[in-house]
């Protein structure tokens, strides 16, 4: 079966995922996603670059009912709802990115832990492939 | 240039009205403040209407009288009352009108906010995947915020103990009953560390403020409020903001800390010299931190103060004695007049059951909301 990516755009595929963002060549902002102007000075001229892997869970919380239209997750959308963990994650001092989290109890969530880009399933297309979307996990974490 | 004086409030009382409009509520709202200035609605000569949901508020005119007059609408997310006070204000000061009427009106669908990302510039794909929410922000600042100061959940459930018990002797207030703080600890997680009932929610209501050139107020009314101060801002890059994707590592200030420190320039007034606040608690968390970003207290003295009751109505610093937006809810475009509905009756001393016994002076309100954008206003009498 197919990987396909939830968004075009967003991170590569492979064992080794990375988001893709933009970096500002004069002011030296980081952001993802990618965008053509950057939001620290005038500068129209954004270039690509590959965000680190690794970060460090700089806070986080969990969605614990299922949110109202455009989500579209896999979790179903009555009963047995699967409450998820969203974090910002300081990314080797490069930018805080928002990203969903593999655990979702926050009893195992500490500020500070060590986390890593994933990619998750997020359900399947119109041709049965498989969807993914980016999330974080704690390193070491059984996946 | 000319000073602005507070000569009329009314409200709409906030909550659940099936089968009534936004636009009824605010007409109600305009009828209550036209009395209580003693004035009818065909010596308004200006006029700010702010609402999420409605996009003319000037329909109101259809039930008031169409009279005319030079009526703007004003959306400016959950700073939107406070947009349409503060460009009233500036209206009145320029000598644009000598008397001027800021209305806000909202009827919001139960639950969560949340929409259409590409709204506010955001991709398609940040909704799709779960984030396009406000209150997983509001949790994951509060969250970084108690790590940091060692807020715990109990200073929490302390917070919207209180504003349920303010709103439980507030006839206008949405959500009327008391809750204990382990009812409120224990009812369900919606985003760790908040419970439900740590949260606000989406509701409907309306409320209105005439104001006049300050030389003039003692025509209308023996205890006139001044607006000292009325000031708007938005987040600059690397403020810790609601519905970010990403942010710049090094953090800065927020917009509130911003327009907090511009109004009490603007006023000439200091922190300490505020007797009642009342400020943006769109749950617990909000309250702990506004306080600090208001310069209400040091960073981390939130255990103690709640602790010790001094934001209580009967405190040293009373916040959000109506009960704030947890016990009355927020329809965006009323809530900040609400606010000074509250403050202008506490500091004419007519607050009733509410009324705060220190005597107070010098009110401040605050408000703070998608998509990053604070109004901070501060009356005296």
């Amino acid at each position: 079966m197919t990987q396909v990516p939830f968004a075009e755009g967003l991170f590569t595929l492979g064992d080794e995922p990375q988001l893709i963002g933009t970096r500002c060549p004069e002011c030296g902002v980081t952001t993802f996603p990618a965008q053509d102007s950057c939001p620290g000075c005038p500068s129209e001229k954004m270039e690509e670059v590959l965000l680190p892997r690794q970060g460090k869970l700089w806070t986080f919380t969990t969605q614990e009912f299922r949110p109202k239209d455009p989500y579209k997750g896999p979790e179903p959308k009555e009963g047995d709802w699967q409450a998820y963990g969203v974090g910002y994650i300081d990314l080797g001092d490069v930018v805080k990115v928002e990203g969903r989290l593999t655990e979702s109890d926050w009893h195992k969530l500490k500020i500070g832990m060590d986390v890593e880009l994933v990619l998750i399933p997020f359900g399947t297309d119109d041709e049965g492939n498989e969807v993914v979307n980016y999330a974080f996990a704690p390193v070491g974490a059984e996946s | 240039m000319e000073d602005v004086a507070i000569i009329g409030v009314g409200l709409h009382p906030f909550g659940r009205f099936p089968g009534k409009l936004a636009i009824d509520m605010g007409a109600d709202a305009i009828r209550s403040a036209l009395h209580d200035a003693g004035l009818n609605w065909e010596d308004m000569q200006i006029a700010y209407g702010g609402s999420s949901e409605v996009r003319n508020t000037d329909a109101v005119m259809n039930r008031v009288g169409l009279t005319g007059l030079p009526f703007h609408n004003v959306s400016n997310g959950c700073a939107t009352a406070a947009t349409a006070l503060s460009l009233t204000a500036s209206a009145i000061r320029n000598g644009q009108a000598d008397i001027g009427i800021s209305v806000g009106m909202d009827k919001h669908a139960a639950g969560a906010f949340t929409g259409n990302p590409e709204s506010i510039g955001l991709p398609k794909w940040y909704g799709e995947s779960g984030y396009f929410l406000t209150t997983l922000y509001f949790a994951m600042k509060i969250n970084r915020y108690m790590f940091e100061h060692d807020i715990s959940p109990r200073t929490l459930a302390k917070v919207a103990a209180k504003n349920f018990r303010n709103g439980s002797i507030n006839p206008n207030a949405f959500r009327r009953k008391p809750l204990t703080e382990d009812q409120i600890l224990e009812s369900p997680m919606l985003n760790y560390p908040l419970t439900q009932y740590m949260y606000c929610a989406p509701d409907e209501g309306a409320a209105a403020v005439i104001m006049c050139k300050a030389s003039k107020a003692r025509e209308y009314t023996d205890n006139p409020i001044y607006l000292k101060c009325s000031v708007v801002k938005t987040r600059k890059l690397g403020a810790f903001e609601v519905l970010s994707p990403s942010m710049p590592v090094e953090r800065v200030l927020g917009p509130t800390q911003e327009a907090s420190k511009a109004a009490y320039e603007i006023a000439g007034i200091e922190p300490k010299d505020v007797d009642i606040a009342q400020i943006q608690d769109t749950e617990a968390g909000a309250e702990v931190i506004h306080m600090a970003e208001n310069s209400l207290c040091e960073d981390g003295e939130q255990n103690m103060l709640l602790e010790t009751g001094a934001t209580e109505i009967t405190g040293s610093l009373p916040i959000n004695t109506d009960g704030g937006l947890i016990a009355n809810g927020e329809p965006i475009g009323a809530s900040g007049l609400r606010q000074v509905y509250e403050l202008v009756n506490q500091l004419r001393g007519t607050a009733g059951d509410r009324q705060v016994p220190n005597n107070p002076k010098v009110g401040y309100a605050q408000l703070y909301g998608a998509p990053g954008v604070a109004g901070v206003s501060i009356l005296s009498r």
